[in-house]
Formats: C-alpha cells, sequence, structure tokens
C-alpha cells in the first residue's frame, strides 16, 4: 500500500511523485538529487485532487518508506497534525501580505523531527499581488529543507516568477470510471450509486463521494437540474432564481454556522473565559480583539463558501446544458445528466444548438456576475430570464 | 390696554433667511398674542418709497397695535433711511418696528443708529461650526417637545447637509414621522427609507417608460446621496415586478404573484398597469440591464451614476421592444 494509491485515476502524477519523493530521501543520505527540488505547482481542475496529491506527496516526504500510508508520519499529515507540514488553506477570498510574511518565517525553520518542513499551500492563487511578492522571495532563496507545495487550478494563475521557479504536477479530470471505483471502495456505496454520482459529478471527486453519500446533496442537485423544464414564463424564471438563492444561502449557512460557533467557543476557552485574578482583564482586552479577528475572518470564508455553493450549483446547470448540446448535435458522449433523459430530450428538441450555446453563455456569465459581487438574486434573474428566452 | 412686553425696535441681524423669518414670525405672534387685531406690514425694500413709513406708523383710528417690519434694511435708499432716521427719534405709540438687515458693511450706518436708539438685537448668522448645527439640530427638536441625541443630530446632519432650512425640514419630518426619543438608529432607519423609496420612484418612471422624469429623479435621488447600489436594487425590483405579472398565470393566486414580485398584494394593480406595454423580451433584456449596472454600481465601473443613467435609459427604453 502506498498514499500514491488515494490519487484516483492520475497515474502518472504518482509515478512522478513517487519517484522525486526517492530522489528527495536519496539527497537526504548524500545520494543523487535529481527529480527533487523545493519549489512544486499542483495545477489542475477544480475537483481533480490537486490537495490530495500534495498531501500524499508531503507524507511521502516525511515517511521512510516514501509514504507507506500506516506509520506515524503518514498518519499524522493526513490527519493535518504533522510538526513539519505546514497547511495553509485561505478561509476569505484573499490571502494578505501580513500572512505570507508570518508563514515565510514559520516555513524557513528547521524541521522538528520530520525529514523536511512542507509547505502545503492550498488555493495559492488566492495569495495577494504583494502576498506573492514575498512568498517569492522565500522560494527563490529557500532553506535548504523546506518544501513548498503550491495548489492552484492552473498555472496562470501565479505569478510568472514564481510559476518559473517551480516544477509542475498537471493532474487531469479523473475519468468517470475511476471516481466510480474510488467512491465505491472508499464509501462502500452500490456500484450503481457509484457510477450515478461519478457521471454526475463532472470529474469533481468529493462532489462524487458527497452525492454518493449524502441524500440533501442529491436532492438539491435534481432541484437545480430540474429547473431548464420549469422555466415557462418570466415569472417562473423569477420563482426559479429566487429558489436557487434561497438554497444557496441555505447551505452556505448551515456550513458556515456550525463552523462559527465552534471556533468562537474554541477562541474564549484558550483565553480563559471565566477565569478570575491577576491578568484577566488584560486577557479579555486581547480576547476582544482575536473575536473580532475572527469574525472577519469568518465573514470573508461565508463569502467564499457562498460563492462556492453557487458555483456548484451553476456547473450542474451548465452540464445539463452541455448534455442538451451533445443529443442536439448527435454527439455520442457520456451524459452527466442521464437520469434526466426525458428532459434533456424535450429541451434539445424544444431549441436549437445556437439557443443552447447562448444558454451555456449566460450561465457563465451567471457566475461571473456573482463572482464579481452582483447580488445573487439579480444575477440568477438575468441567467434564468436568458435560459427562457433562449 | 395693550401691555408693551414686546420691544418697540428690533434688529434681526444676519444672512440665515431660515433663523430672520422665524425671529420677525416669533415678534409677530407675540404681538397678536396681545393684541389679535394687530396690524402687520411686512415691507421689502421694493415696497417701500417716501411717506410709506410714515403712513404705516401713524395712529389708527382703533387703536389697535401695528407691526412694521422693513426687510433686507440694508437695500433701502437714501431717502428712507433718512425717514427710519427721524423716526427713531420720534417713535409711534404702539408700533413695533423690525428691520432686518443681513449684517455686512452695506447699510451699516442706519443698522447702527438703530441699535443705538435701543433696539433689541437678535443673531442670525448662518450657523458655521458643526456644533452650532448640532445645537440648531437639538433645538428643533426641543420646540417640537422632543428628545434627541447627538449621534442621532450628527447622523442627521450627515444625510442631509449644511443647508439650515433643509436640516429644519427635516428635523419636522422626523419628529412628525417617528415617536420617541430620536437616536442614531432611527435617523439611519429614516434614511435609508427614504432612499429606497426615492430609489422605487427612479424604477417607477423607468418601467413607465417616462425616461425624462425617470433621469431628474435618478438624478435628484443621487444629489441627495442615496447610494447606486440601492438604487439599482430598486430597478431590479422594478423590473422584477414587472416579470412576474407580464404573462398571465393560471392557477397562481395574487398572493403567490405579490409574494414572487416582493411587494404587497395591492401594489399587484399597480404592477399590471405598469407591465401592459412590455414584452417579455423588453423585460428579459431589462434584467440583464439591471445585473450589468449591479457589476458596475458595485465597482466594476469608474462612474456608477453614468451606469445607472444608462439603465434607466436602457429599462425605459426596452419598454417598447417587440417580440
Ligand atoms: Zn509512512
Amino acid at each position: 500500500m502506498s498514499v500514491f494509491d488515494e490519487l484516483v485515476g492520475q497515474d502518472t502524477v504518482a509515478a512522478q511523485l513517487r519517484s522525486a519523493a526517492g530522489a528527495a530521501h536519496a539527497w537526504l543520505t548524500g545520494g543523487d538529487s535529481a527529480g527533487m527540488t523545493h519549489a512544486w505547482l499542483f495545477t489542475g481542475p477544480p475537483g481533480s485532487g490537486r490537495t490530495e496529491a500534495a498531501r500524499a506527496f508531503a507524507a511521502a516526504l516525511q515517511c521512510p518508506d516514501g509514504g507507506c500510508g500506516h506509520c506515524d508520519h503518514c498518519h499524522q499529515v493526513f490527519g493535518g497534525t504533522h510538526a513539519d507540514v505546514l497547511f495553509v488553506r485561505p478561509s476569505g477570498l484573499s490571502f494578505g501580505i501580513d500572512r505570507a510574511r508570518e508563514l515565510v518565517l514559520e516555513a524557513a525553520s528547521r524541521p522538528t523531527g520530520g525529514r523536511f518542513r512542507v509547505v502545503l499551500f492550498e488555493d495559492a492563487d488566492r495569495a495577494t499581488e504583494a502576498a506573492s511578492n514575498a512568498l517569492l522571495k522565500a522560494i527563490e532563496e529557500p532553506s535548504p529543507r523546506t518544501v513548498w507545495l503550491l495548489c492552484t487550478p492552473t498555472a496562470e494563475d501565479m505569478l510568472v516568477t514564481i510559476k518559473s521557479r517551480c516544477r509542475e504536477v498537471t493532474l487531469r479530470t479523473p475519468t468517470t470510471r475511476a471516481i466510480a471505483e474510488f467512491v465505491e471502495r472508499r464509501d462502500g456505496v452500490s456500484p450503481e450509486v457509484a457510477a450515478e454520482a461519478a457521471r454526475a459529478s463532472a470529474g469533481q471527486i468529493e462532489r462524487a463521494r458527497r452525492l454518493a453519500t449524502d441524500p440533501e446533496t442529491r436532492e438539491r442537485r435534481a432541484e437545480v437540474l430540474s429547473i431548464p423544464t420549469r422555466l415557462d414564463s418570466l415569472g417562473a424564471c423569477v420563482s426559479a432564481a429566487a429558489r436557487l438563492y434561497e438554497l444557496a444561502e441555505n447551505e452556505a449557512k448551515a456550513t458556515t454556522s456550525a463552523l462559527d460557533e465552534r471556533e468562537r467557543n474554541e477562541l474564549k476557552a484558550a483565553f480563559g473565559e471565566g477565569s478570575t485574578g491577576k491578568g484577566v482583564a488584560k486577557a479579555v482586552r486581547g480576547a476582544a480583539g482575536a473575536l473580532k479577528d475572527l469574525e472577519e475572518r469568518q465573514k470573508r470564508r461565508a463569502t467564499r463558501i457562498k460563492r462556492d455553493t453557487y458555483d456548484v450549483a451553476l456547473l450542474d446547470l451548465a452540464t445539463f446544458y452541455r448534455d442538451v448540446l451533445a443529443v442536439q448535435l448527435g454527439a455520442e458522449v457520456e451524459l452527466a445528466t442521464a437520469s434526466r433523459q426525458d428532459d434533456l430530450w424535450r429541451v434539445a428538441r424544444a431549441g436549437t444548438p445556437e439557443a443552447t450555446l447562448r444558454r451555456l453563455d449566460a450561465i457563465m456569465e451567471c457566475r461571473e456576475r456573482i463572482a464579481a459581487n452582483v447580488h445573487p438574486q439579480i444575477a440568477l434573474e438575468a441567467m434564468t430570464s436568458a435560459l427562457y428566452m433562449g | 390696554m395693550a401691555s408693551v412686553s414686546v420691544s418697540a425696535l428690533t434688529a434681526v441681524v444676519g444672512d440665515e433667511d431660515l433663523l430672520v423669518d422665524r425671529a420677525v414670525a416669533g415678534i409677530v405672534a407675540a404681538v397678536r398674542a396681545e393684541d389679535p387685531e394687530a396690524d402687520v406690514n411686512d415691507l421689502v425694500p421694493d415696497q417701500v418709497s417716501v411717506g410709506t413709513l410714515a403712513s404705516v406708523t401713524s395712529p389708527s383710528l382703533f387703536g389697535e397695535r401695528r407691526v412694521v417690519v422693513l426687510r433686507s434694511a440694508q437695500d433701502l435708499t437714501k431717502d428712507i433711511v433718512a425717514e427710519v432716521t427721524a423716526y427713531l427719534n420720534d417713535p409711534a405709540d404702539d408700533v413695533v418696528l423690525v428691520l432686518t438687515h443681513a449684517g455686512g458693511a452695506k447699510g451699516k450706518a442706519l443698522l447702527d443708529s438703530v441699535l443705538k436708539a435701543g433696539a433689541t438685537r437678535i443673531d442670525c448668522a448662518k450657523p458655521k461650526k458643526e456644533q452650532e448645527r448640532l445645537t440648531f439640530v437639538k433645538g428643533e427638536f426641543e420646540r417640537a417637545g422632543r428628545q434627541v441625541t447627538r449621534d442621532a443630530a450628527q447622523a442627521l446632519l450627515d444625510s442631509v447637509g449644511s443647508d439650515l432650512r433643509e436640516i429644519a425640514a427635516a428635523c419636522t419630518q422626523l419628529v412628525a414621522d417617528t415617536e420617541g426619543r430620536v437616536d442614531a438608529d432611527v435617523v439611519a432607519r429614516y434614511y435609508r427609507g427614504k432612499a429606497e423609496a426615492t430609489g422605487f420612484t427612479v424604477a417607477d418612471r423607468a418601467v413607465e417608460g417616462r425616461l425624462p422624469e425617470a433621469l431628474e429623479q435618478l438624478r435628484w435621488a443621487l444629489s441627495v446621496g442615496t447610494s447606486p447600489v440601492l438604487i439599482n436594487s430598486a430597478l431590479a425590483k422594478g423590473v422584477r415586478g414587472l416579470a412576474v405579472v407580464a404573462q398571465p398565470q393560471r392557477g397562481v393566486s395574487d398572493t403567490d404573484l405579490a409574494k414572487r414580485a416582493q411587494v404587497p398584494p395591492w401594489k399587484l394593480k399597480d404592477l399590471r398597469k405598469q407591465a401592459r406595454s412590455w414584452s417579455p423580451s423588453g423585460v428579459a433584456h431589462a434584467m440583464r440591464v439591471v445585473a450589468e449596472t449591479d457589476a458596475l454600481v458595485k465597482g466594476g465601473g469608474r462612474d456608477p451614476e453614468y451606469a445607472l443613467e444608462r439603465a434607466v435609459l436602457e429599462i425605459a427604453s426596452a419598454r417598447d421592444r417587440r417580440g
């Protein structure tokens, strides 16, 4: 068994990382280090498992057996508790210079017990330009034992100067079959459920797992996919937009409120709420500042979760129209929304491929608008009415 | 019978019209309180010629008291100034003379002689400092028997600006439209509501295709500081209303329609009237315009005001779109 077994449908990447980890160990013992470098850029479409690949690599670097998957080092890396693996996950939409500077300092120290000091930076594209420049310096002149693993959807998301210092690991969209096998094995669902979830996931592994295991996620998707056939008037467009808005806001709220509450309590506990005695007043003042800080971060995260939630719904909708287009053009491809065959055919027959393309444009435009901070309801209404008009 | 608690001679000095008007009105009211039959002559320089003063101050048949107001005394001609000065030496009984003076260098000699003759001076200069305006606001509420917090007074000034007449009007409105002690929250809510209301007027005119009025309302809304985002959300609401009622739908109750349009049920009638000249493609176009504009007013564009003008224009003309 190896940590790389968990990478779904990424055989080439697994081979590349395995040999790099081997070279890293050889270098530690004074051997040849060809194939290893201290800065890596993991790219790939959403859901392809960029972070998972980076994490497996981090484990392989710390594990004496190159990523056995069952030693303490491997467990700690996967549990997010390894002292020499710094996980960075920007919780807001951007990652600023202050945090970048802190990170650079932390990254530069010697490994405390592991073999390397590894920084695993998820969504590195969220670093602001100033933050990126701060990181660039560290990447240009690394401490000998520090390894940077940056994850981002495409290499173009990063500063050219950073990109040119990194070795790229390009993940591909895993095949439906690879995803289905993984979900079946990992979550113990039936082959049918796994296959349906894999088809519906549009190559996103985590999404496939959620679809396979969470009935609510399936219901939400079904509701989103029922929208195209329900748009029979402008009034229906307004209703559909309102419903999409409600679904996304509720889901985001459910996700954030649980997290927010927990973090607030942890923070209060850390500041010893309820304790008395000397120094308490000072601690309380510090706590107020920290709490405000936390609330800021939580607000940014809520915005991000909301956008991600809209993205999922809109991508489902786009998948439907892509299937409509395939039907209209008679293309022999696997249909992600095959479960709604009747709807697909009905919409396909009622329109032209040109209209379908216009509709797809409207969906993508809606995504961009929501990302540009347009009120989601307004953006969604413009989209549903464009879907209706064709 | 007439008591003489009101000064027989008053100089109202200053350039703040509102305060000047109030000072004069206060004197007139005080005189009338004592003598309801009192005769009032309120004269601007144009209405004063040689002999006018003598005539309005001459003893009356029934002995009523008289109030003579000479406005803008700094603009009186030399002849009239001479008459006034002569009068000061020999004032009439039962006459209350009020002169208003802008307070500048012009006509200063007359003002000086009026003051020297023992006039009561009332200062009505425009308040220059924020503190003075705050005091004014506080006074406005006190006059109405109401209380206002300092924060609230500040919030009100922030919303209205420094024109005293507008400040006073705003105070009157707030007194009329709210209850109890007025704090900053009350003011914020009130102005948010008002700003929304102006946004809605813009939206109504736009969807009715009344372009010139829509643009006028828009300019006005922007000039009183209504936020572009709020105006666009009003446009969105207006267009949403059209979309909901534009096509008759079977099996959907008015209650549901009103809910969809986010309006109270009685507004459906107005919406239907507005929607009459709209085609579905026109409405869909308007929805698109609103979405584009939302991006522009939220920082995607350099000129949110222009973006709104364009939106209003596009919406008003989408009304006649066929198809
Ligand atoms: Zn291991």
